[in-house]
C-alpha cells in the first residue's frame, strides 16, 4: 500500500491538465459549477500528492456529477451517503486524500444525518458543499436552504419551512474548518480551497454557488459590484471585522452578547472584534450572521484541532497488536474452554 | 426415550440412565434464568454431551418483576446421541415465580420433573400471573406432574446466613441453588461453574462465596432430601473425535470474519447500528483489534452499510450486519454494491417482524428480502447456515465468493441460531479454502468493468495504484470501459451480466448432500436453522421404515445446480420453513414442482415432532 507521504517524494509537478478527465462535462451552460471545477483542478498540483493518492466521494445531485470530471479516483454513491462512504473509506484507507463533493439537499436534506456525524467524528476528509438553494437535478423544487416563503414547483405558494444555515450547523456539529466562499470569487475560491485541503479533520466548506437555470442569482448580495461593496465581510485571521466601502468603512463590534454594525471610524481600535479562527464561540456568532441586516462573512470562520476518528481507532489496533502480537485465529478457537473427545 | 436402571455404588438412591434429556429453567427477567441456563450448558458439554440450547428472553431490559411478558427462560436438549434440537416437550421444567409457571408449564410433558420456587408463589406474584388461587395448593400439577415444590429462596438465605450481604442480596443466589439442585438430578461435574464463579466474582470474595455456597447446597439438597427419589446419568454422546467449545451463531459469525481476515491478509471495516439479535456480533468483533478489524458503530443501518462499501472500494472487506428492519434500511446500498461491483458482505440476523416485530424472537422470513428486497434488477449472492457452529463457515465462505465474484453476498442467519449455542468440533483451518484477493496494478490494457472470464467479475483497484485512477458509480455504465451509459442494449446486457455473475458462483456449490435415500416418496427441503428439527424428524421417520429424504440448502441464491434434478426423484417435497413458504415459493417457481410448504411462525424454531406430523399428513394424502 502506498502512502501519501511515501509517495510524496516522487511526486511528478502537475499542471491543473493533469487532474482532468476524459469525459464531457455535463452541467448547464452557465453553471457555477464550472468555475467550482476549474478552481479545484487547479488546486490539485498545490496539494504535493501523487494523484493516484487522492479521491472524490459524492452523493446524488448536480454537484456529485463532480468525481467524474476528476482525473483521480473517485466514486459517485448514492444520495446523501457520501460522508459515509468516506468515513468507511477512511478507516480503511488512512493514507488517502478523501474529498466529499455534496450540495444543499445532498448534504444537508437526505444525507443531514451523515454530515452531523462525519462532523463530530472529525474525520479526515475535505467537504465542498455546493450551496445553490434549490435542487437543480430534479428540476427545481425548493432546498433545504431555500428561503421560507420561496415560490417553486413543489410550493407553489411558497415554502412553509424555515431554512438551515450550513455553517452554524456544521459548527453546531463540532465541525473543526469550517469556511465559505463564492463560485465568482474565483482567488478567494483558490484560497479557501487550500486551506480546507490543509486542514487535518473534516474541512468543511460552503461554496455559495449560481444556479443560472432554477435559482438564478440566489446570491446575488455577493455577486453584484455595488452589493457586494456593501455586505461582503472578509474574514481574515488577526484583523478586525470591518466591511463597506473605503470611504465608509464598517465595524462589526458586540455590545454585551448580541453583534451591532457601527461606523468604524466612530470607535477605537481597541474595542473592535479581532477575528480569531481559534474562537468557536466568536465562530458561531458569525455564522449566523448575513443581509440585509448584516453583512455576509466569507473566508475561515474556524479552524481547530480535536482528535481525528480514524486516527483514534487505528491507534488502538497498532498498541493492540504491538502489546499481544497480530491476531492468529489457531489459538483464539482453541483459547478458553475448550474440552477433547476422543 | 429408553430408561434404563442402572444403581451406582455409593449413591444410596438410583440414578437412571437416559438418552436425552430436555430441560428448560425459566423465571423473572431478573432471576438470572439465562446464566443459569449457560452454566448448565457448560457442564454438560464438559460431561461430553452434545446438546442444544435456545434462551428465550422479552425485549425489554427490565421488564415489571412477576409479570407474565416479563419471563426469561433457557432451554436445552442432551443427550448420549446426536442432538438436533433444543427439544420439543419438556423432561424438566425448573420455574421461579408463578409468571414462568403459567408460561411455561403446558410444555412439559406428562410425568415430567416440575421443580418450582415456593417462596414467590405469594399472593402478589399469584395476582401477577393470574392466578385466583395458589396452584401449589391443589393437587392438580402433582397429580400430572412429578412436582418438587422447594422453597429455595428460604434454603438459599439459611446457607448464607452468616455472610454480611444484605438479604436481597442473598436471595439473588437462589438461580445458584436451582442450579446445584438440577446438576446433582441430571449428574452434571460443578467443576466449570465453580471455576466461572471464582473467575468472575474474584475482586469480590463475598459474592464469590455466596454463589458457591448457594450452588453446593442445591446440589445437597438434591441428594439428600428425601423426595428426589433418582437422579439420572446421560452418557457421553458418541461424537466425532477432537478438540470442541461451546460455540453461538454469533461469535462464529465474527470468528468466521476473523479467519477470512487472516486468510485474505485483508483489513476487515466492519460497519453496524446496534440492533437485536445482531448487535453481539459487533460487540464480539470489537474485541479482535488484532485482526486489522475495525468497527465502525454507525450512525444508522445506511451509514454503517455505505461506510463498508467505501472500505470495499479503498481495498479492505466491507462487512455490515443488521436484523431484518435494519436489512431493509440498507437496500438501496446493498443495490450500489451489486452496480458497482463491489465485494461486500452482509449478515442478516433474521427475527420476527413485520416493522419491529418480535425483537428477541427468531424467524425465517427475510428470504424474500434478501433476494429481491431492492429497487429493479439486483441480484445478490445468499447463503444460510444452519447451526451455530455452521456460522463460521458461512461467514468465511460468504467473504471469499465476495472477494473472487466482486459481488454482495447475504448470510442469513436468525435469532434462533445467534444466541443457540452447540458443542463445535474445532475447525482444521488447513481445510478452509483459499481466499484469493487479487488487487490489480497492470496498466496496460487496464478497464475498470473488463471481466474475468471465468467468474466474471471486475478487477479490483486500491486507490493509490497509480496511472490506474478511474471513477465507478451508481449510474449505469458501459460494460468494460465503464464510462457513463445509458444506451437501451448497454442496459439490457449488463442487467444479465450481473445476473450471470451471480448464477457463476454455482461453480462453486458442492454436490448437494442427501440425508436419506436418493429416490423416494418424500423429499424434505430445508434451509436455515430448521436443520436441526427437520434432521431429527427425518430421521425418525426414516427408523419408522419410512422412504424419506432430507436435503438442506445452504447455497439459496444462486440455487445448487443438482437441486432441480434430485427434486425430480421423489414424489413429493414438503418444505418446512419459519415464514408464510418464501423457498416454498422459489422452488415451485424455478423448479416447476409441487412442492408443499409447512409453516409455522411464532417466533419460535419448529418443533421436530410437527415436522415429523407433517411427513406424515403429506405421505398419507392424496396430493
Amino acid at each position: 500500500m502506498s502512502a501519501t507521504g511515501a509517495g510524496a517524494a516522487a511526486t511528478p509537478r502537475y499542471t491543473k491538465k493533469d487532474f482532468e478527465s476524459d469525459q464531457d462535462v455535463r452541467w448547464c451552460p452557465g453553471c457555477g459549477d464550472y468555475a467550482i471545477l476549474s478552481a479545484v483542478q487547479k488546486s490539485m498540483p498545490d496539494l504535493g500528492i501523487p494523484k493516484e493518492n487522492i479521491v472524490f466521494i459524492s452523493g446524488i445531485g448536480c454537484s456529485s456529477r463532480f468525481p467524474y470530471y476528476m482525473n483521480t479516483y473517485g466514486f459517485h454513491t448514492i444520495h446523501g451517503r457520501a460522508p459515509a462512504i468516506a468515513t468507511g473509506l477512511k478507516v480503511a484507507r488512512p493514507d488517502l486524500k478523501v474529498f466529499v463533493v455534496t450540495g444543499d439537499g445532498d448534504g444537508l436534506s437526505i444525507g443531514g444525518n451523515h454530515m452531523l456525524h462525519v462532523l463530530r467524528r472529525n474525520v479526515d476528509v475535505t467537504i465542498l458543499l455546493f450551496n445553490n438553494r434549490i435542487y437543480g437535478l430534479t428540476k427545481g423544487q425548493y432546498s433545504p436552504t431555500s428561503e421560507l416563503g420561496k415560490v417553486t414547483k413543489s410550493t407553489p405558494i411558497g415554502s412553509a419551512d424555515r431554512p438551515v444555515n450550513p455553517l452554524s450547523f456544521a459548527l453546531g456539529c463540532g465541525a473543526t474548518f469550517v469556511g465559505r466562499t463564492v463560485d465568482r470569487n474565483i482567488p478567494h475560491m483558490d484560497e479557501m480551497l487550500r486551506r480546507a485541503a490543509a486542514h487535518r479533520g473534516t474541512g468543511f466548506l460552503e461554496i455559495l454557488q449560481n444556479c443560472n437555470v432554477y435559482n438564478h442569482l440566489a446570491w446575488n448580495v455577493v455577486y453584484d459590484k455595488a452589493s457586494k461593496l456593501q455586505h461582503e465581510l472578509r474574514l481574515e485571521h488577526g484583523k478586525p471585522l470591518l466591511f463597506g466601502p473605503p470611504d465608509d468603512r464598517r465595524a462589526l463590534v458586540m455590545e454585551g452578547v448580541t453583534p451591532r454594525i457601527v461606523r468604524a471610524k466612530d470607535v477605537p481600535e481597541s474595542a473592535l472584534w479581532v477575528h480569531d479562527e481559534k474562537n468557536l464561540n466568536a465562530a458561531r456568532l458569525l455564522a449566523d450572521l448575513f443581509a440585509p441586516d448584516f453583512p455576509v462573512p466569507i473566508g475561515v470562520l474556524a479552524d481547530i484541532e480535536a482528535p481525528i476518528y480514524e486516527d483514534v481507532l487505528l491507534e488502538q489496533e497498532r498498541r493492540a497488536i504491538a502489546e499481544r502480537g497480530a491476531g492468529d485465529i489457531a489459538k483464539l478457537l482453541t483459547s478458553g474452554d475448550t474440552w477433547k473427545i476422543d | 426415550m429408553s430408561e434404563t436402571v442402572a444403581p451406582v455404588t455409593g449413591v444410596q438412591k438410583g440414578r437412571r440412565g437416559l438418552e436425552r434429556a430436555v430441560i428448560r429453567f425459566a423465571g423473572d427477567s431478573g432471576d438470572g434464568m439465562q446464566l443459569t441456563g449457560e452454566q448448565f450448558t457448560t457442564e454438560t458439554a464438559w460431561a461430553g454431551n452434545d446438546l442444544a440450547t435456545l434462551p428465550n428472553f422479552p425485549a425489554e431490559i427490565r421488564a415489571p418483576a412477576g409479570t407474565l411478558f416479563g419471563v426469561s427462560s433457557f432451554q436445552l436438549q442432551f443427550g448420549s446421541q446426536r442432538v438436533y434440537t433444543p427439544g420439543d416437550r419438556l423432561d424438566c421444567l425448573v420455574a421461579m415465580n408463578p409468571a414462568a409457571l403459567k408460561v411455561h408449564l403446558a410444555d412439559l410433558r406428562p410425568g415430567g420433573l416440575l421443580i418450582v420456587n415456593t417462596a414467590a408463589f405469594e399472593k402478589r406474584n399469584l395476582d401477577k400471573a393470574g392466578y385466583a388461587q395458589n396452584p401449589l395448593d391443589d393437587s392438580t400439577l402433582a397429580e400430572r406432574y412429578r412436582l418438587h415444590a422447594v422453597d429455595m429462596s428460604g434454603l438459599t438465605l439459611e446457607a448464607l446466613k452468616d455472610l454480611s450481604l444484605s438479604a436481597n442480596e442473598k436471595e439473588r443466589c437462589k438461580n445458584f441453588f436451582a442450579l446445584g439442585l438440577v446438576s446433582w438430578i441430571y449428574t452434571r461435574p460443578l467443576e466449570s461453574t465453580l471455576d466461572w464463579i471464582n473467575k468472575k466474582f474474584a475482586k469480590n470474595a463475598v459474592v464469590a462465596d455466596a454463589n458457591t455456597r448457594a450452588l453446593k447446597a442445591g446440589h445437597a439438597f438434591g441428594e439428600t432430601a428425601e423426595f428426589f427419589a433418582e437422579s439420572y446419568e446421560i452418557e457421553a454422546a458418541d461424537m466425532p473425535a477432537g478438540l470442541y467449545r461451546a460455540m453461538t451463531g454469533n461469535r462464529a459469525l465474527a470468528w468466521g470474519l476473523l479467519a477470512a481476515a487472516q486468510r485474505s491478509e485483508l483489513p476487515v471495516v466492519y460497519g453496524a447500528y446496534p440492533i437485536t439479535p445482531a448487535s453481539s456480533v459487533l460487540e464480539e468483533l470489537a474485541l479482535h483489534k488484532r485482526f486489522r478489524i475495525r468497527t465502525i458503530q454507525a450512525e444508522d443501518e445506511i451509514a454503517a452499510a455505505t461506510a463498508a462499501i467505501g472500505a470495499a472500494f479503498g481495498g479492505a472487506v466491507g462487512v455490515t450486519c443488521s436484523s431484518g428492519p435494519g436489512i431493509a434500511l440498507k437496500g438501496e446500498a446493498i443495490g450500489l454494491a451489486v452496480t458497482a461491483e463491489l465485494p461486500l458482505v452482509i449478515f442478516d440476523i433474521q427475527r420476527g417482524g413485520p416493522s419491529t416485530g418480535l425483537p428477541t424472537k427468531t424467524e425465517q422470513a427475510d428470504l424474500m428480502q434478501a433476494l429481491y428486497g431492492r429497487n429493479s434488477e439486483s441480484p445478490v449472492v445468499v447463503l444460510a447456515p444452519a447451526t451455530p457452529g455452521d456460522c463460521f463457515y458461512v461467514a468465511y465462505e460468504a467473504v471469499r465468493i465476495a472477494i473472487k465474484y466482486m459481488v454482495p453476498v447475504m448470510v442469513l442467519s436468525d435469532g434462533f441460531l445467534a444466541n443457540g449455542s452447540e458443542p463445535w468440533l474445532i475447525p482444521d483451518l488447513a481445510a478452509l479454502p483459499p481466499i484469493e484477493v487479487k488487487f490489480r496494478t497492470e496498466k496496460e490494457g487496464f478497464f475498470p468493468y473488463l471481466r474475468d472470464p471465468a467468474t466474471l467479475s471486475r478487477p479490483w483497484v486500491k486507490p493509490g495504484t497509480p496511472g490506474l485512477e478511474h471513477r465507478i458509480g451508481g449510474i449505469e455504465k458501459q460494460d468494460v470501459t465503464g464510462n457513463i451509459s445509458y444506451d437501451p442494449e448497454n442496459h439490457d446486457h449488463m442487467v444479465r451480466t450481473r445476473a450471470e455473475k451471480v448464477r457463476r458462483v454455482g461453480q462453486e456449490i458442492p454436490p448437494t448432500s442427501i440425508n436419506g435415500p436418493a429416490t423416494g416418496d418424500l423429499l424434505v427441503v430445508g434451509w436455515g436453522s430448521t436443520y436441526g428439527a427437520i434432521t431429527a424428524a427425518v430421521e425418525r421417520a426414516q427408523a419408522e421404515g419410512k422412504s424419506v429424504a432430507a436435503v438442506h440448502l445452504r447455497h439459496l441464491n444462486p440455487l445448487p445446480p443438482d437441486l432441480g434434478h434430485i427434486l425430480r426423484e421423489y414424489r413429493k417435497i414438503l418444505v418446512p420453513e419459519i415464514n408464510s413458504g418464501q423457498l416454498v415459493r422459489v422452488l415451485r417457481a424455478e423448479y416447476l414442482v409441487d412442492a408443499v410448504g409447512f409453516n409455522r411462525v411464532r417466533g419460535l424454531p419448529l418443533a421436530s415432532d410437527e415436522i415429523g406430523d407433517a411427513i406424515e399428513q403429506l405421505l398419507r394424502s392424496q396430493r
